[in-house]
């Protein structure tokens, strides 16, 4: 079995491995240029590059790039203008950018031996951090204290706010976890998948015997979780866009 | 047994000389370096789309929309256009059949008119022949009388010289003429 050398080839968490691709360090602080931070910045060149030509020219009549750009668009603004109205315009370039780098890093991801950088919860973190910081902000900044009646909403008899508060201050906390962890795992855990049914396949072929027949399979378990990786690669981003969307409508309308 | 060899392979995933092999999401050693690179490309692609991109898209889409509305107005006004001038047609249609039929009226009345008026003169033509013609009968019969008596008188005459007497001319026309009168 030393011919089996568990390798990178069939480490399934290898994939996840962050490398420093150029040194920096600044105060102290290790600022290294790695591969998680060369592919998020392929991920924003890719779509700078393709709204940028895909917008440049403006015509009256689409080409087919311009009509996807348009369509991306019309997807972003209808759904932020569906959870949090006309009013939630105001956040829609956020929203756009939002969904847009986590949709392209989700689909780098899905190409062999790039890194997804969606895969790490420092990112997705963030990016909940983030969003929830700006709904908070902007919840006080628009409605003052207010902002607090997110917390109880109206119409309950007094007994009921005894529960209902911690409730709903639970439940608010709980959103950048559910947030960014949503986006995390399911990243990690379609990689793995997809890694380890790679790997059964690999491994199969080279150990023999009734290895030669669960290879086949894994491998077509491989190819169909592959296609099931890709909707879920565009989904979480569309998830992660759409309840942001609901946050903000909470900023603009705490009181129901 | 490949399960088994699959986790063998996650456990040493790494040269015993690596850092223990934590789970890479959780090492902390790139966390800094990721949420600053993470700031500079999300801050980067923000300022793209806000100031550049979405700008150039909306202005694209209000363009488009813009076009297809006064099109549209466009199209309603040459409709509108179109409308009138089909009416002002049927109108002018309408006008040059009553007069083409006022003209074909007043045509039939003026041959009407003509045709009395040439059948009254033709009338009168005829009228006036016809009295020449009587005219003339007269005449020509008056003139046979006339003829008729003289023969008679001559007849008369001879037939009372025959009979060996003589009757004066004046006797003989009474005598004529008072059988004449008689008949």
């Amino acid at each position: 079995m030393t011919f089996l050398m568990p390798s990178a080839a069939i480490d399934p968490i290898h994939q996840f491995q962050v490398s420093k691709w150029l040194e920096l360090n600044i105060g102290g602080v290790d600022l290294s240029f790695t591969n998680a931070s060369g592919f998020m910045l392929l991920g924003v060149v890719l779509t700078i590059a393709f709204f940028g030509v895909a917008a440049s020219k403006g015509l009256l009549v689409p080409s087919r790039l311009q009509s996807m750009a348009e369509i991306g668009y019309g997807f972003v603004a209808d759904m932020v203008r569906g959870a949090a109205g006309e009013e939630g315009l105001k956040f829609f370039p956020f929203v756009f950018t939002l969904f847009f780098f986590i949709f392209f890093a989700n689909m780098i991801g899905m190409v062999p031996y790039a890194f997804t950088t969606t895969s790490h919860i420092i990112v997705t973190g963030a990016l909940a951090l983030l969003v929830i910081s700006i709904v908070i902000g902007y919840g006080f900044y628009k409605n003052g204290l207010k902002f607090l009646k997110l917390f109880a909403p109206s119409g309950a008899p007094w007994p009921i706010y005894i529960i209902l508060i911690p409730i709903e201050i639970i439940s608010f906390v709980a959103r950048p976890l559910t947030l960014s962890l949503r986006l995390f795992a399911n990243m990690l855990a379609g990689h793995i998948m997809l890694k380890l049914f790679a790997g059964f396949a690999v491994v199969g072929l080279t150990a023999g015997g009734i290895g030669y027949l669960v290879a086949p399979l894994a491998f077509g378990m491989g190819v169909a979780l592959n296609a099931l990786e890709l909707l879920v690669a565009g989904l979480q981003a569309y998830v992660f866009a759409i309840l942001t969307c609901v946050y903000i409508n909470d900023a603009l309308h705490p009181s129901h | 047994m490949l399960i088994a060899l699959l986790a063998e392979g996650a456990a040493h995933g790494h040269t015993p000389d690596d850092a223990p092999p934590a789970f890479p999401p959780f090492e902390t050693w790139h966390m800094p370096g990721q949420l600053f690179w993470l700031v500079i490309l999300f801050t980067t692609l923000y300022l793209a789309m806000s100031r550049w991109i979405l700008p150039k898209l909306s202005d694209t889409l209000e363009k488009r929309s813009d076009r297809i509305a006064s099109d549209l107005d466009q199209a309603a006004r040459l409709n509108d256009q179109a409308t009138e001038a089909q009416q002002a047609l049927e109108l002018r249609v309408a006008q040059a059949r009553n007069k083409a039929r006022e003209t074909s009226e007043k045509a039939s009345e003026k041959m009407e008119a003509e045709m009395a008026a040439e059948t009254a003169r033709v009338d009168a033509e005829i009228a006036k022949k016809l009295e020449a013609a009587d005219a003339r009968i007269a005449t020509l019969r008056s003139n046979a009388m006339t003829n008729v008596e003289q023969i008679a008188i001559d007849t008369a005459e001879a037939m009372t010289a025959r009979f060996g007497l003589k009757a004066s001319a004046g006797d003989l026309k009474s005598a004529v003429s008072a059988a004449m009168e008689k008949k």
